[in-house]
């Protein structure tokens, strides 16, 4: 069979990554501009599809002074972009034990007490790439709405993009895990029919079905997998 | 109902809560429609000191701008400590060069024009609202309660942003009289409570709180009124031995209790001596 020949020469931009300048296709991502020039990624990289926050980026463009935040994976390169991969943030997660302490402002504060040097620079919302009101969420944690900050980070990948830009120094993506963490084991209405189920089945309900199972040869679980009943779409 | 816009502030969306709940049913009973600024940011808490240290001026603008963008001039605080640090960022972005800086800087918001004025409660209950409909509205006038109006420092200093005298307030007293209570005058009603030092040295604040005590006890007072979280708490929970158990309340508590959306407190309930309605 012979081959197709593509004649087609993509356009080209230039970018540079980690200062060397690289001329890579227009419309990759700016994960897959550095792959295409030559960079192997074993950190920095995850889903690719803009849910795990792994592949965190800043990025500069000619002619602008903001530096700008983006996943890798989401974004396609500008002609002229300066780029760098931030891979990991480093930031300290307090331990607690989630049963013992109470959803209330306090515990934010006790636990992340950098919470309080927050002057409202508003420069984490700048940076988050979920375009969360990453500020706001900061002001509901000060005034203990602990609710508040559940929902406004409920979207929040961790990839710490405005824990690094954070002047006040603030470990966001841990504060925010906390808050939800504390909504859900105190706040969040109760899922009651789950409650029943868990009990029922705590008293016995599924236990004969269950030893009945097994019991059975691995031939005869095979037979009853086939024949199971599938619910029709 | 006219239209005010308010600031809470943190603490009274959490340890003073009491304060902001009588105050706003209080305000409804007067015809006013309280409502919160959108979007709020903590004050800045506490106001900076320092000329060349620009951040610490960004949040307290940036509610300003809030107020901006709702077409209002003017910003209800209740908590001092608010009203201080909102009313001298509203002062010191009256430099132009100031306020270039803090525009230039936040690149995210509309610029802040200028011109937002921040006021107190008790500034708006004497003189927005003023003490004749102040006693009209009453229900239920506090007479027989010897109360102390307590100052502290945030609402009356430095005097550039003081609501009244700074050494001889009468503010609040003109309130407490119009709502049918006898203020009580007491030689620490304008001094320090110890503020933050609550924290490094509890036991500055343990002797300042039981100065304050003292002399309230001593002039007659029954119970102190305050307009601030912080100094609620020094005066309660960093009472020395001893010291005169005085109960503390937010002003906000006492306009109230007159105005009949909130019941008087029973310990304070057997000294009146006025017709209940």
């Amino acid at each position: 069979m012979d081959e197709v020949q593509v004649k087609v020469k993509p356009e080209m931009v230039t970018v540079y990554i980690m200062g060397q300048a690289y001329q890579v296709p227009a419309g990759l991502t700016i994960l897959k501009a550095l792959e295409y020039a030559g960079f192997r990624l074993v950190r920095g990289v995850g889903c690719r599809g803009g849910f795990c926050g792994a592949c965190a980026t800043v990025y500069r463009l000619p002619g602008d002074y903001r530096l700008y935040a983006d996943l890798a994976c989401q974004t396609t390169v500008k002609d002229g972009m300066y780029l760098a991969l931030l891979p990991s943030t480093p930031a300290e997660r307090r331990s607690y034990d989630i049963r013992k302490v109470k959803p209330a402002g306090e515990t934010l504060l006790a636990l992340y007490p950098e919470l309080a040097r927050c002057v409202a620079c508003n420069t984490c919302t700048k940076s988050c790439p979920q375009k969360l009101e990453v500020m706001d969420a900061v002001q509901a944690a000060l005034r203990g709405d602990i609710a508040k900050v559940a929902e406004l980070t409920f979207d929040c990948l961790s990839c710490g993009l405005c824990t690094m830009r954070c002047p006040a120094e603030i470990p966001h993506y841990h504060v925010w895990q906390l808050a939800r963490r504390l909504y859900g084991a105190y706040l969040a209405p109760k899922a009651e029919h789950l409650h029943r189920r868990v009990q029922e089945i705590e008293e016995g309900k599924c236990k004969e079905e269950l030893e009945r199972l097994m019991r059975l040869t691995r031939e005869e679980l095979r037979e009853l997998y086939k024949a199971r009943e599938i619910e029709p779409e | 109902m006219k239209r005010v816009l308010y600031f809470p502030g943190c603490a009274l969306k959490d340890q003073a809560q009491e304060y902001e709940r009588a105050t706003l049913a209080a305000l409804a009973k007067l015809g006013y429609k309280v409502e919160e600024l959108p979007r709020w940011n903590c004050c800045g808490t506490v106001y900076s000191l320092a000329q060349d240290d620009l951040m610490r001026h960004v949040g307290p603008v940036r509610n300003l701008i809030r107020v901006q963008e709702a077409g209002e001039e003017k910003l209800l605080t209740l908590c001092a400590m608010c009203y201080n640090t909102l009313h001298r960022s509203a002062e010191f972005v009256n430099d132009p060069e100031n306020l270039r800086r803090i525009n230039a800087f936040m690149d995210d918001e509309e610029d802040y024009r200028g011109g937002v004025r921040v006021l107190h409660l008790v500034q708006f209950l004497a003189e927005e609202i003023g003490e004749e409909d102040l006693s009209r509205a009453m229900v239920r006038p506090l007479e027989g309660l010897r109360l102390g109006a307590y100052y502290g420092c945030t609402l009356l200093r430095p005097k550039e942003v003081g609501v009244d005298d700074p050494d001889r307030p009468e503010i609040m007293e003109r309130i407490l009289q119009a709502l049918g209570a006898e203020p009580v005058l007491f030689p620490e009603r304008v001094e320090c409570c110890g503020a933050y030092l609550t924290v490094t040295r509890p036991d500055v604040v343990r002797e300042r709180a039981g100065e304050i005590l003292l002399s309230a006890a001593e002039a007659g007072a029954q119970a102190l009124l305050t307009v601030c979280p912080l100094c609620k708490f020094n005066l309660e929970e960093r009472r020395p031995l001893g010291a005169p158990k005085l109960l503390v309340y937010y002003v906000g508590e006492a306009l109230a209790w007159a105005l009949g959306t909130q019941e008087i407190p029973e310990e304070l309930a057997k000294s009146l001596t006025g017709v209940m309605s």
